[in-house]
């Protein structure tokens, strides 16, 4: 695998170079570097601060004069200990999770079959269906989320985990039927079509030949997924109001600040921690998260 | 008669139950039921509550267009909507052009390219209001690390009260939301670079042209199609943005960074007003739909582009 996947990126990486030889060390320098160094320092540096912060100790938080603010002599653990065991962060950690992967699988089981029947069976109106999908992806949050809080509490789940689970796939179906469906076309026909002569049924195919090869796909969906209702934030504010049952973006704003003053180091402590496990799902599947980012834009 | 009556309804039956559109419609339902009760019924019902008179515990009236007469001489109202119209304007031109350079300088030939773009995703992944915390104690009144920097280097002498004065409130907002919406504008973008062939570019040069003609005649058309889809994305997604500005000002100071977004949710919410807060959201659709439309003229030329049928 990594010996055909490096001598078909030889001839690219050479082509890729192309013309770039033409340019001298110095010029590159100005034209590229500078600006790449730049633009990775402000991209990252809020991570760094909320990182240091959340370390610091509480004296030199605010003491610009006497300490660097830029580091940190003496790190302490204490708002990482207060945040864990005398607030309710790790529930909230813990129902984020909860939701994220109920809301996750709960669509992408609703959008392979969704997006399946679209590509692939080409009912009558597939075509104006898929349409439909896309537009229902573009439908935002911002406007959805009142009557959503009205039928929400009409059904009866209201402040409840079920809530969140039931209206997350609002976007991730969309989202995850429009991806998976660019990858079921990338499937050949033949596969599907020889099933077939085989007698295989509609559901067997899925299951036996479409499945299996669309696993990138449905990888890319779900991770993507899983951090899309990680991030949510509008229907975790309005729908849930007792605390045991919020999620980190929402516990942490409306829990951890309170009055005038703020208890920053545990503040960005409770935004790290609510970061890293989606930043390390991230690190793992860096090429599924971005294929599934452009993939969405370029179909 | 009837045997063959039903014999035949039999076979319709079975026959439709054999067709692609019965398969179909079983497949596709489990993502038509959630679809159609938790976004078609809301979407529905909120041009409904937009006009009725409905609070937090009370079903409303219909009192036809009394809300949008009230928004319409309502100064806050016209406020969210200009800050809006702003908001999206300056941050997406802003995204825009420095996610183009950031894709343009990734698309060189650089060491540890995958690790800089793995780097450079980073904001976006990143849940947004924990970010945005981040940013908020970067902007903090007293403590800001920009005022001590430039205070240091002798440019300020006082700190900048980064979210307390309106303008300034509002240029802070729109700086977190082009932090966070670069990474997906320059990604995306890159994917698009990656397609045009080398030989376009060498072949350009062999003919005189400078970098920057191959900038503007080769890359810049070629790359168009893609650019109108990530920017209505990004404009929309700017446009409907509510957690940036619900944490760093929610609306302040006095009114003067709300958006529609956030305006809706505080009359709707807090303030119970659920059928004045779905007027406001209801008043964001039509911008809406306006990008949505422009989205879809730029996928018309992508066909286009690539030989297909207009």
């Amino acid at each position: 695998m990594s010996i055909t996947e490096q001598s078909n990126a030889q001839p690219l990486t050479d082509d890729a170079q192309g013309m770039s030889y033409l340019n001298r060390l110095p010029r590159r320098i100005v034209v590229l570097y500078l600006p790449l160094a730049v633009f990775v320092f402000v991209l990252l540096f809020p991570f760094y601060w909320m990182a240091i912060t959340a370390v610091k100790p509480n004296s030199q938080l605010t003491d610009y004069s006497n300490f660097s603010p830029f580091w940190v002599v003496g790190p302490t653990l204490d708002h990482i200990k207060y945040l864990l065991f005398e607030t309710s962060y790790p529930g909230w950690l813990w129902n984020t999770v909860v939701i994220s992967v109920c809301a996750t699988f709960l669509s992408l089981a609703a959008s392979v079959f969704a997006a399946y029947a679209i590509e692939r069976i080409r009912f009558s109106g597939s075509r104006s269906v898929g349409l439909m999908i896309f537009l229902a992806y573009l439908v935002p949050p911002s406007i959805l989320f009142i009557p959503l809080a009205v039928i929400v509490f009409k059904f009866g789940i209201y402040d409840t985990r079920w809530a969140l689970i039931f209206t997350y796939p609002t976007f991730l179906i969309p989202f995850c039927t429009w991806l998976l469906m660019g990858y079921f076309r990338s499937i050949p026909f033949e596969l599907e079509e020889s099933a077939l002569v085989d007698g295989a049924s509609r559901w067997q195919i899925l299951v036996r030949v479409i499945l299996p090869l669309a696993v990138p796909g449905m990888i890319s969906a779900g991770i993507f997924a899983f951090t899309l209702s990680w991030n949510e934030f509008i229907y975790a504010l309005t729908f849930i109001q007792s605390s045991e049952n919020k999620t980190v973006p929402v516990g942490v704003l409306t829990e951890l600040v309170r009055g005038d003053v703020f208890e920053w180091g545990s503040l960005m402590a409770g935004a790290l921690f609510g970061s890293l496990p989606v930043v390390i799902l991230y690190s793992f599947f860096v090429d599924y998260y971005v294929s599934s980012m452009t993939g969405a834009v370029k179909e | 008669m009837t045997m063959t009556q039903t014999a035949k309804q039999e076979s319709a039956f079975r026959s439709f139950a054999r067709s692609n559109t019965a398969i179909g419609a079983l497949f596709m339902l489990p993502a038509a039921v959630f679809l159609l009760c938790f976004l078609t019924y809301p979407l529905g019902l909120g041009v409904w509550l937009g006009f009725t008179d409905a609070k937090i515990g009370r079903d409303g009236v219909f009192i036809g267009l009394e809300n949008y007469e009230a928004l319409a001489g309502d100064s806050v109202f016209w406020m969210a909507v200009s800050n809006t119209v702003f908001y999206t304007l300056f941050a997406s031109i802003l995204k825009f052009i420095l996610g183009l350079w950031l894709a343009l300088i990734l698309n060189e030939n650089l060491p540890f390219k995958s690790f800089f773009r793995a780097i450079i995703l980073l904001p976006w992944v990143v849940p947004t209001v924990l970010s945005a915390l981040a940013f908020w104690w970067i902007y903090d009144a007293q403590f800001s690390i920009i005022s001590w920097s430039l205070i240091q280097l002798g440019w300020i002498d006082t700190p900048i009260n980064f979210l307390g004065e309106p303008n300034n409130a509002r240029a802070s907002v729109i700086a977190a939301n082009v932090w966070r919406g670069i990474p997906f504008v320059a990604i995306s973008l890159l994917a698009g670079l990656q397609t045009i062939p080398q030989s376009l570019h060498e072949a350009a040069s062999l003919d005189g042209a400078t970098p920057w003609q191959r900038f503007r005649f080769i890359t810049l058309p070629m790359l168009t199609p893609i650019i109108a889809v990530v920017m209505t994305f990004s404009v929309l997604f700017t446009f409907t943005d509510f957690q940036l500005i619900y944490v760093l000002t929610k609306g302040g100071p006095v009114n003067a960074t709300h958006l529609m977004a956030t305006l809706s949710f505080q009359r709707g919410i807090p303030g119970g007003q659920l059928g004045e807060g779905a007027a406001i959201a209801v008043a964001m659709i039509p911008f809406l739909l306006a990008s949505i439309l422009f989205s879809f003229f730029g996928l018309q030329r992508r066909k286009w582009q690539q030989g297909g049928q207009d």
